[in-house]
């Protein structure tokens, strides 16, 4: 589980590992390109940019990112 | 001012995530399904679709048949059914017939509730059993490696048809409505919060639901007929392939050609079955069921 966060008002998003297969779904319906696939894995490329819309979440078919 | 200063203060507000932990077997995680299957969108949109109902877990039983919509069941905490092949609504049935308050929900595919199970579908949106169920259409056999299907369109590639499919497809929609079933919509796992509401509205109608949801099979369907990923899939399949009630409404027909309708598509009120069966057994002077 990786988590990014940052002291002030940013959103913290939550990737689970265990459960992220790599689709590349959230990253493509993002609307602002926050995320990022690197290997078989999301990542946060743009973690400023992040409006806390949570279609990353509502779209992930595996229960694997949150954001708060 | 002070209406200005709340709804500042509203959107400040940082949204909660959805907690899924309730309704998910712990441990069952990660499930089996291809990375990009839609089917674990719509999971998830039935789980908060069940949670807004407000009732408890215990009220709730999943049935499911084969195939890869049928592994449903096996991840979810509520009372569940992995059946045969096809005979999901038969086992449903007999369930909801024994126990008439409990929400009955069936999980299954194209072909498991079109091709295999196609006489006990028409059967039971005939009875208007008050049963929802859910139909992952995702155009293909997918667990089996991608045969074609009664809902494949012509042209597709699949397994069994190299050069192309020549069968018409089925209608779910229409062969439900046509069946009589009461309440008849169309999702797509793309549209989230459209197939939530109407799932939610599916799980309060009493008499049967039918719900034809379109989803995607990167795995087979994509690769077959060229899609380049799970994303491009959701895109001309789910959103660009259909239209919703409203939408439709004002275009012209020569643009709604080959699109889907969404939404909800037919709802009407009419005896449920175990209801009338209820009613039967107290003229015939027996004892109320339990």
């Amino acid at each position: 589980m990786t988590e990014t966060e940052t002291e002030k008002d940013l959103p913290r998003i939550l990737i689970y590992e265990e459960l992220c297969k790599g689709c590349d779904i959230c990253a493509v319906f993002c609307p602002t390109e926050v995320l990022e696939l690197k290997g078989n894995m999301m990542t946060v490329k743009n973690l400023e940019a992040c409006t806390r819309c949570q279609l990353c979440d509502l779209r992930c078919p595996d229960f694997a990112i949150q954001v708060f | 001012m002070e209406t200005v200063t709340a709804a500042k203060k509203k959107k400040k507000e940082k949204p909660v995530p959805f907690d899924y932990s309730n309704y998910i077997r712990k441990g069952k995680l990660p499930h089996i399904w291809c990375p990009g299957c839609g089917h674990g969108i719509v999971l998830k949109c039935m789980l908060r679709a069940i949670a807004e109902t407000g009732r408890p877990n215990d009220d709730f039983a999943l049935v499911s048949g084969i195939g890869c919509s049928s592994r449903t069941p096996g991840y979810v905490n509520f009372n569940t059914l992995h059946t045969l092949h096809g005979r999901a609504l038969a086992f449903a049935t007999g369930l909801k017939m024994a126990k008439p308050n409990l929400k009955v929900i069936v999980t299954t595919g194209d072909g498991d509730a079109l091709a295999i199970g196609g006489n006990h579908f028409i059967h039971t949106c005939r009875r208007n059993l008050d049963i929802v169920i859910m139909v992952y259409n995702n155009f293909i056999y997918g667990m089996t490696s991608g045969q074609f299907s009664p809902t494949t369109l012509p042209g597709m590639i699949a397994t069994t048809s190299r050069y192309g499919n020549i069968d018409p497809p089925f209608d779910v929609c229409k062969m439900a409505e046509a069946a009589g079933a009461t309440f008849v919509a169309r999702g797509t796992a793309y549209h989230y919060g459209e197939l939530e509401k109407i799932l939610h509205e599916a799980i309060m109608h009493k008499g049967t639901a039918v719900i034809d949801i379109i989803d995607s099979c990167p795995t087979y369907y994509g690769r077959f007929n060229k899609f380049k990923s799970p994303a491009d899939m959701m895109e001309k399949i789910e959103k660009e392939g259909t239209v919703s009630v409203k939408q439709a409404s004002g275009l012209p027909p020569e643009k709604l050609e080959g699109k889907l309708l969404r939404g909800v598509l037919c709802k009407k009120e009419r005896l449920e079955y175990t209801e009338g069966y209820a009613k039967l057994i107290e003229k015939a002077g027996g004892s109320k069921p339990k």
